[in-house]
């Protein structure tokens, strides 16, 4: 007789195992890979995971093999025109042109290509970065509670119910209650037999042991299967949980003077920053803030899309936000973090109120405040003030260039490194 | 099943499992008429997902853990997600019972193909031929890969992942030299008794092996330089040698390079049988349907089916064709056996000529011999027949690097059959195929180090990135080891050596 098994709804995951290990054996290669690929490619589309290459030598599996030369014969099918003893020349490039050749698109032929989840690609891409400074503030401020399994109790709703326990207490409580009943039952049950064998049927006593018998079972009957006082429920406790809260403002110039290439890496370091910090930590609030003249505080969608342009005033964005915090985030309550993305090109004597309001007052107020500079030229006013904030903030205050798309991950990288 | 009414069997192209077990039942009907003797089998039905988990450990069920299954896993779900390639439809397990594995995407046609080809064709093949015999043991495979894995795990717990995923590393690399090519394998039962025997004369050995000799050599047998070599014959088994010689492992690292090696030797026999047994499984998928279709139990659309699919797994391009990679082995083993049917039933004046003992025979009875006692390379030596060479047009080109051109060898002519014929076994020689690398010597006075020596077979070099390879096995042999070519001249050459 045959036998069928129907497999399909196994775990599907048999290779995961191997799969992770492969990743953890050949990560140094994979990072490459993935910091290479955020160059080459957007952000926004990592939903579905990435293909991403990494080169095949490296992972290869070596093999005693045999090299070209000597003297091979090869037997082939399809003979259209050969007779036995005629030669003709070598067919040109059949192994060597094979070398690395680049695929369409773009990958080398010799690489080892292979898709990334969207999940593996992320713990990846942002391993070994955090938020600097972070401090745990105000513990009793939004305290989260998490529910933990603490033992049983006698008292709870029926959802709850824990029906091993309750049936092991019936259980043991029916035992308990009906021993001393069998025991007598038993006892009975012999005496009867003994007298039927000696009387037989009729007699009084045989009639009365059998009375006592049923009387006995009836309240063998009477304990009941379960009883309200055999349940147990699973008991929980609230764990109080203290959350950090953190913000993060990002400040993004979309003046005239930003092209569109400026705009655009602008945007794509904040994707990175917005990404990095949904994903590594659960409660942050983001505060989107873009300026030209005038600063105004925008949401996600409009921070990334809108094409909106004009002159430059940085200091305004700079006084939102220190507005922003007072209103909303009083600093004693929050780890504040500031990112602010500029080509540098500001008026003159605006840079120097930014002077000011930063190093006497929002950089202060801040774990760690971030400049990006986004402009390949020498560095403009902007940039000699900001420099004079960093002086005096060490440690809290970073500034970093970004020439072209390629610098976005590497200097990211460096901002949000872990330390320490 | 002695009705004689014909009752047509599930059409359609949706399976289900009632309809699996009535073509089961039909063809297994029509196999044993045939007299085919299987294993009992067992047929799952797995996802395309599990299909690729099942390729990349090699389709067994049970397999330990190692990065490179989740490289080969990696590569085939993006091969086959960009469609570079299709999966197999059917991955069948020489286990006993033997178990055949069914993707659910299949059609029903495709699912009593897949029947016929791998719960009857390649089962009875396992369960017949003398390699399978000799060298696997289709009862315990299971259990032992179960074994494997969780020892694996076990020294992984103790010992550290990366210690053990080196350890496999390295074994894995010399897997294909773990292998005993050209000894015959004992009975089994006794097989056990003198390895179990065999181990504790080792051990006692290694008390006195003069490996471990620490003592200084006396100055008066200095003049003995000229010592025997040790091992006295080379050892073709690299990790057998190890396993057993190498002076620092510990006992659990013996016991991973021989589950390594055990695994390695389960595979050899499909290594060396692929056109055989592909052909056989072809051959009778090809016969048990198109029986079922003549007993009329199958519509003609199910027939039609079936031979499209089985017309693209037995087509050969020719060798300017672009699709052209190799040799097809499903085409030869096909055609080799439906061509041995044929000498039987039809022999020609030429096929009475060539094979005077076949020609006219039962084929039953020649196909169960030749099924039972060959493997590719003998069983093209002695079965490939001048008419089938005609068909292939096959002809042979010979590449000899001292030359500036390309020679054509024997071709599917009158003087050609016999030496072209020799030249297709000479292919599937594994021993020709692979390097023949084997143990020469170790030092057992100096610094202990291995030499291996590789016997070049053609003038063929060893392709020069053996270095990576010689530190693996540096790595398992825990001293240096030196790596030299012997000519068929007689010269041996140093061609490297770890530091």
């Amino acid at each position: 007789m045959i036998r069928i098994v129907d497999r399909r709804f196994d775990s599907k995951n048999k290779s995961s195992v191997n799969r992770s290990r492969f990743i953890r054996r050949f990560k140094n290669q994979i990072k490459k890979a993935v910091s290479d690929t955020i160059d080459k490619s957007g952000i926004r589309d990592l939903a579905e995971g990435k293909r991403i290459g990494i080169p095949g030598r490296d992972i290869a599996e070596p093999q005693f093999s045999t090299g070209q030369g000597g003297v091979r014969e090869q037997v082939l099918p399809g003979n259209d025109r050969f007779t036995s003893g005629e030669t003709f020349d070598r067919p040109q490039s059949q192994e060597g042109g094979r070398g690395s050749k680049a695929s369409p698109d773009g990958e080398g032929m010799d690489d080892f290509v292979f898709t990334l989840t969207r999940d593996e690609f992320m713990d990846i891409f942002f391993e070994e970065l955090a938020l600097p400074n972070l401090v745990k503030r105000h513990l009793a401020s939004i305290t989260e509670f998490k529910r933990v399994r603490a033992g049983y109790s006698q008292t709870g709703v029926p959802t709850n119910i824990n029906l091993i326990r309750t049936m092991r207490g019936a259980a043991g409580r029916r035992i308990a209650v009906g021993g001393p009943f069998q025991a007598r039952l038993r006892e009975l049950q012999e005496e009867l037999d003994r007298l039927l064998l000696a009387d037989g049927e009729g007699d009084a006593e045989v009639k009365r042991v059998r009375l006592e018998i049923q009387k006995l079972r009836a309240r063998m009957e009477n304990v009941p299967f379960i009883d309200s006082f055999d349940l147990r429920y699973n008991n929980h406790v609230r764990i109080a949980q203290p959350t950090t809260q953190a913000v993060m403002f990002c400040l993004m110039d979309i003046s005239g003077s930003m092209d569109e290439e400026k705009k655009n890496i602008a945007k794509r370091f904040f994707t990175l920053l917005y990404l990095f910090l949904t994903r590594t930590y659960e409660h942050i609030d983001v505060v989107f803030i873009r300026h030209h003249t005038v600063a105004e505080e925008v949401d996600e969608e409009n921070f990334f899309h809108s094409r909106e342009t004009g002159g430059t005033v940085v200091s305004s964005a700079l006084k939102l936000m220190r507005k922003v915090i007072e209103t909303r985030y009083a600093s004693g309550l929050w780890n504040i973090y500031g990112a602010q993305a500029s080509d540098g090109d500001n008026w003159l004597e605006d840079s120097v109120l930014c002077y000011d309001l930063l190093n006497e007052q929002i950089v202060g107020l801040t774990q760690f405040y971030a400049y990006i500079e986004i402009a390949e030229d020498n560095p403009q006013n902007l940039w000699e003030e900001y420099e004079k904030v960093q002086a005096s903030h060490p440690g809290v205050f970073a500034m970093r260039r970004i020439k072209a798309v390629t610098d976005i991950y590497p200097v990211f990288h460096e901002l949000f490194k872990k330390r320490g | 099943m002695a009705r004689k009414k014909i009752q047509p069997l599930p059409g359609g192209s949706e399976w289900s499992f009632e309809s699996i077990e009535a073509y089961d039942q039909a063809i297994g009907r029509i196999a044993q008429n045939y007299g085919l003797d299987c294993y009992p089998h067992l047929i799952e039905i797995i996802s395309t997902e599990q299909m690729m988990d099942a390729y990349a450990s090699i389709g067994m069920p049970v397999y330990y853990h190692h990065w490179s299954f989740g490289k080969s896993f990696l590569a085939t779900e993006s091969r086959y997600k960009r469609g570079q390639m299709g999966l197999a439809y059917e991955i069948v397990i020489n286990s006993d019972p033997c178990i055949a594995y069914l993707m659910e995407e299949n059609t029903l046609p495709m699912q009593a193909l897949v029947i016929a080809h791998a719960a009857y064709g390649h089962n009875s093949f396992f369960k017949g031929n003398h390699l399978f015999k000799q060298w696997t043991s289709a009862n315990a495979i299971i259990d032992y890969l179960v074994f494997a894995r969780n020892f694996i795990a076990d020294c992984e717990e103790r010992h550290g992942q990366e210690a053990v995923e080196r350890l496999l590393d390295s074994c894995h690399a010399l897997m294909n030299l773990g292998v005993d090519r050209y000894k015959r394998a004992p009975k089994l039962s006794l097989l056990r008794e003198q390895a179990r025997q065999r181990e504790r004369e080792e051990y006692l050995q290694a008390h006195v092996n003069e490996l471990w000799r620490t003592l200084p050599p006396q100055p008066g047998k200095d003049g003995q330089a000229e010592e025997k070599r040790f091992p006295v014959e080379p050892e073709e088994n690299i990790l057998y040698f190890i396993e057993k010689n190498a002076p620092l492992l510990e006992p659990w690292q013996r016991e991973v390079i021989r589950i390594v090696r055990k695994i390695a030797q389960y595979f050899h026999p499909q290594r060396q049988t692929q056109v055989m047994n592909e052909g056989w499984a072809t051959f009778w998928h090809y016969t048990l349907l198109n029986t079922l279709y003549d007993e009329g139990r199958v519509s003609d659309g199910f027939i039609l089916e079936f031979l499209q699919s089985h017309t693209n797994v037995v087509y050969q391009p020719p060798y300017n064709s672009k699709w052209y990679s190799s040799i097809n082995p499903y085409a030869l083993g096909f055609n080799m056996w439906r061509d041995l049917r044929r000498i039987c039933e039809n022999p020609t004046d030429e096929d009475r000529q060539w094979f005077p003992e076949v020609a006219g025979s039962d084929w039953r009875t020649t196909f169960t011999f030749a099924m039972n006692n060959f493997k590719d390379e003998s069983f093209i030596a002695q079965y490939l027949s001048p008419r089938l060479m005609r068909e292939f047009r096959f002809f042979s080109v010979v590449d000899d690097d001292s030359s500036p051109k390309l020679r054509v060898g024997p071709i599917h002519d009158e003087q050609g059959y016999q030496t072209l014929r020799q030249s297709l076994s000479d292919q599937y020689n594994l021993g020709s195929r692979e390097p023949n690398i084997q143990v020469w010597n170790m030092d057992r006075r100096g610094d202990r180090a291995l030499t291996l020596r590789y016997f070049s077979y053609q003038r063929r070099p060893l392709h020069h990135d053996f270095t990576a390879v010689l530190g693996h096995v540096a790595h398992l042999w825990g001293f240096p080891v030196r790596l030299e070519e012997q000519t068929t001249a007689g010269e041996v050459n140093r061609l490297g050596e770890t530091g």
